[in-house]
């Protein structure tokens, strides 16, 4: 598919084919998805009952899987979350590379826009470089090309880990 | 020797099955966060803001872990919009709160926030019960743990600062 996350990149993802995608073949895989675009996008993809959407707590959700990940060590624990809720609590991200959860994935769909408000432009459509802050933090991170989600379920903690096209 | 309030605290969180316990680090913490961290049936999480414990919690419970939050008054303001969450999803949390700007406070900062805590919480659906005694801390607490996960809402026990004993500018 023709896959865009990050900048630079020549055409937009279509966000609920990606998060589509990445629940294809979920199995037991424990979802927490964010607050605004991406707790539709899971929903989109089909009511689960290993699926949290959230729909407030905004900075939380990171926080949340971080919580899960540690309960859960034998199971993976995907969070599915956008830029401006994961910029509300880039505290939990040094959070999450202090605990190291091996179990744990954040991806986020970076759009650098608040979606629910109106589409305003968020910090990282003036450069802040997420997966640059979650790689900092020590979680394994990159910004995912057109190969997208196949490698996303490696060993973590993955703030978004995938293969440059 | 007495033993320390902490060591009760400690004892209480295995007796009742709590599996994490995050926290902001703080000089009347120290104790029982290094009891925390020393044991390894306990996961002993620091965190950068207080709200984060509460997100923490959610998802330990979403994974049928027990969890506490432990963090000085300030921290309490920094809870509120994460808060909802605890009664939006019927979440339990236990919360053991160090007061400053409480009992003899010198730091002027701490008094606004420290004065407030009690009533943030319970505006936000917290129970909250208050310890000045050190013969009430475990006690109380195990009230706050039981009513917590038995009932499932989160409730607060606030400590204070007269027990733990105020700082003074010279410390």
């Amino acid at each position: 598919m023709a896959a865009k996350v990050s900048k630079g990149e020549p055409k937009a993802l279509d966000r609920r084919a990606v998060v589509r995608m990445l629940l294809a073949n979920r199995g037991k895989l424990l979802v927490i998805a964010g607050l605004g675009a991406p707790a539709w996008d899971a929903t989109d993809a089909g009511d689960h009952p290993l699926t949290f959407p959230l729909w407030g707590g905004m900075g939380g959700a990171a926080a949340i899987g971080l919580g899960l990940a540690l309960a859960q060590p034998q199971r993976r624990v995907l969070v599915l979350t956008g830029d401006g809720e994961v910029l509300m609590g880039l505290g939990s991200l040094a959070t999450i590379g202090v605990q190291h959860p091996r179990n744990l994935s954040v991806v986020v769909l970076d759009n650098e826009r608040y979606g629910e408000t109106g589409m305003q432009a968020s910090h990282t459509a003036f450069g802040v470089d997420l997966a640059a802050v979650a790689g900092a933090s020590r979680a394994l991170a990159a910004r995912l090309g057109r190969a997208l989600p196949s490698r996303y379920l490696q060993a973590g903690p993955a703030a978004a880990r995938g293969a440059e096209p | 020797m007495k033993a320390h309030w902490s060591q009760g605290l400690h004892q209480l969180f295995k007796q009742q099955g709590i599996r994490q316990v995050s926290f902001v680090p703080d000089a009347g913490l120290a104790a029982l966060i290094g009891l925390c961290e020393a044991d390894r049936e306990l996961r002993a999480v620091r965190i950068t803001t207080e709200e984060e414990g509460i997100a923490l919690a959610v998802g330990a419970w979403l994974g049928g872990d027990k969890s506490v939050l432990l963090m000085q008054s300030s921290g309490v303001g920094n809870c509120i919009n994460m808060a909802s969450m605890l009664s939006a999803c019927r979440v339990p949390l236990a919360m053991i709160v160090t007061m400053r700007g409480d009992w003899a406070e010198f730091n002027p900062w701490q008094v606004p926030m420290g004065h407030a805590a009690k009533n943030v919480l319970e505006e936000m659906g917290i129970l909250v019960t208050r310890a000045d005694r050190e013969e009430d801390i475990v006690p109380l607490a195990e009230g706050a743990l039981r009513i917590a996960y038995n009932t499932l809402r989160p409730a607060a026990l606030l400590i204070g600062q007269r027990l733990l004993g105020a700082k003074t500018f010279d410390d």
